[in-house]
């Protein structure tokens, strides 16, 4: 019987994803030829090209596999799997620079308008958003997807389930990514900021995004670990309320189903509320859940030291999620909202200071007898800046949110700098400090390519955010101010164009610390590159690692 | 339904239902025998395979 032997197959989830795929580029196809206008004929035709291309994926991994899928351990090891996540984190290098450039790109047209160069595919209106969603949901995404997937596998200690769905997940999350950005330049929009994409775009999206959440569900079903790391519940809450707002916010009834324009479900102050319950827990959840988690994981891994206390870090995370799911309405003071629900949406977000500082304290404290490598270990200070940074900003927002203050700073570029100290201070650093520690581990080498790039890179973007906040915050003040001046005779003391001339310096300062953001990146790119290729600097400085350090504990006591 | 007694019956319910959480969760972080658990998952992270 032993000796009969073992013929290949293609596995259900082989068969079934290639169907899928066949019948949806056949659909596709199909809605790409009778289509309305041309940039939805162009997605249909994007959307029927990957899916053949998925199918084309999926034969030749069938080609090259063993016969029996790959074990779950090895010499009683998980077999852990690196492949989607490897995928991610270099998608979001590439992202991540592309994000920054176009960054740089509208900050120096806001300076230079002529810039836009008079073609509609490069004005300000279109570049916008492709900056946004590029550096939150491209970066931020692949980064939030890569490490996920790695630290579901690792504090579990089982190997990611599935088979094909966490490539699916990857790639599909990209997919919708080129839709969305190649649809901004040609003007597709449903003009809802941060939800910019179209019903086609936002399916799709729904589709990868319950197969994300499965992914992760699963993997943690299989977990040998008995206790549920507290990095997965961030993720976890991350992915289920992503899932949730997206869903909610892009409720909307295409004009024809050939076409790329719908109209959203709820109009007005309706659509204004849905709208901000959104954009503030797109805030909430995806830039500050998901990388609290990689704070959680990646810090304590990093400075070897265990979480400093795990209690707070269990009230961290029920606090933060169950009040910041309210503070929405800040985003709409004194407009046609109701005042209770302003004031409720205020009172929200000023209690939300309690829990964010709660993390922040939790996250530097876990360096408690090991601060000394601040000065030795460029990685390990991104991720301490970049905390240091989180307790600026959600200390900034809440007073920003009081309506007082609101009256002031609203409508004006000290919202932009409070978002930027958050974007670039906190969530770019921690990516950044979680990418140089996860590249050679994934590659398995033993450090990055050169520790001293770490260093000018950490140097030249701080200099960069330090001038993109204060010009902002400057003239935000001073544009604030400017609107509400009036005359003796109870005039308004400016028009509108002189608050906008007198903006143009500051736009410049800002765009050169945008340069100087994104020249750190290069800089971070071709480290990171240079580390997969597997080189190693010549002259590069002593390896921060404890090595060698007498009097060091390798370990101290939680608390 | 007047707006006093919907706004009423909307903060009392708020009140407890907020406190009720927080109750619980700092309650289920500080009861004495998860503490030990609570530090080994402190941990977590630092164990390699």
């Amino acid at each position: 019987m032993a000796a009969i032997p073992v013929a290949k197959y293609m596995t259900e989830g082989e068969v079934g994803l290639s169907l899928a795929l066949l019948v949806g580029a056949f659909v596709c196809a199909l809605a790409s030829t009778y289509a309305v206008d041309a940039p939805f004929s162009f997605h249909m035709g994007l959307f029927a090209l990957a899916g053949v291309a998925g199918i084309a994926a999926i034969l030749k991994r069938y080609e090259a596999r063993a016969y029996e899928p790959p074990p779950q351990e090895i010499d009683g090891k998980p077999n852990y799997n690196l492949g989607p996540v490897k995928f991610a984190v270099v998608a979001a290098m590439i992202w991540g620079i592309a994000g920054f450039t176009v960054g740089c790109i509208i900050a120096f047209q806001l300076w230079a308008p002529s810039l836009n160069f008079g073609l509609e595919y490069t004005t300000f209106g279109r570049l916008r958003p492709l900056h946004t969603s590029a550096v939150i949901f491209a970066f931020g995404g692949n980064v939030l997807i890569g490490t996920s997937l790695y630290v579901v596998q690792r504090t579990c200690r089982a190997r990611l389930a599935g088979d094909l769905a966490p490539w699916f997940v990857v790639l599909g999350y990209n997919l919708f990514i080129v839709v969305a950005g190649t649809g901004y330049l040609l003007g597709v929009t449903q003009s809802k900021e941060y939800a910019e994409p179209e019903w086609y775009a936002d399916l799709w999206l729904t589709i990868v995004w319950v197969a994300y959440l499965l992914v992760f569900l699963a993997t943690l079903w299989k977990r040998k670990e008995p206790h549920i790391f507290v990095a997965n519940w961030f993720y976890l809450a991350f992915i289920v309320t992503i899932a949730m707002l997206h869903i909610v916010n892009n409720l909307a009834m295409p004009v024809t189903f050939l076409g790329s324009k719908s109209y959203p479900m709820f109009a007005g102050v309706q659509d204004a509320l849905i709208q901000w319950w959104y954009g503030h827990n797109a805030v909430g959840f995806f830039l500050t859940a998901g990388f609290l988690a990689i704070m959680y994981y990646f810090v304590p891994k990093r400075a070897e030291r265990p979480i400093y206390s795990y209690r707070l870090s269990i009230i961290h995370f029920w606090a933060l999620i169950f009040m910041y799911i309210w503070a929405g309405p800040h985003h709409l003071h004194y407009t046609a909202l109701p005042d209770w629900a302003q004031t409720l949406g205020m009172t929200f977000s000023i209690m939300l200071w309690m829990p964010s500082w709660g993390g922040m304290i939790n996250g530097l404290m876990t360096l408690s007898g090991a601060w000394d490598k601040l000065r030795t270990d460029p990685v390990l200070r991104f991720m301490v800046v970049s905390l240091a940074f989180y307790g600026m900003a959600t200390f900034e927002g809440p007073m920003m949110a009081i309506k007082a203050v609101n009256s002031l700073s609203h409508y004006t570029d000290w919202t932009i700098g409070h978002v930027h100290s958050g974007a670039l201070g906190w969530v770019a650093y921690i990516s950044f400090g979680a990418l140089y520690c996860l590249v050679p581990w994934l590659w398995n080498r033993r450090e990055v390519y050169s520790l001293r790039l770490v260093e000018w890179h950490f140097w030249i973007s701080t200099l960069g955010i330090v001038l993109y906040i204060s010009s902002m915050w400057v003239a935000g003040i001073m544009q604030g101010l400017m609107w509400r001046a009036y005359n003796a005779l109870g005039f308004l003391e400016y028009s509108f164009v002189e608050t906008v001339e007198a903006m143009q310096p500051y736009y410049l300062v800002r765009a050169l610390g945008g340069v100087l953001f994104l020249t750190g990146g290069l800089i971070m790119a071709y480290n990171l590159a240079m580390t997969i290729a597997g080189r190693t600097a010549a002259d590069d400085a002593p390896l921060p690692a404890n090595e060698g350090r007498p009097g060091t504990p390798v370990l101290a006591a939680a608390e | 339904m007047t707006y006093e007694s919907a706004a009423a019956f909307a903060q009392t319910s708020g009140l407890l239902y907020f406190v009720g959480m927080f109750a619980a969760v700092a309650l289920y972080a500080f009861w004495p025998r998860n503490r030990a658990r609570f530090d080994a998952a402190a941990h977590l992270p630092l164990i390699e395979d």
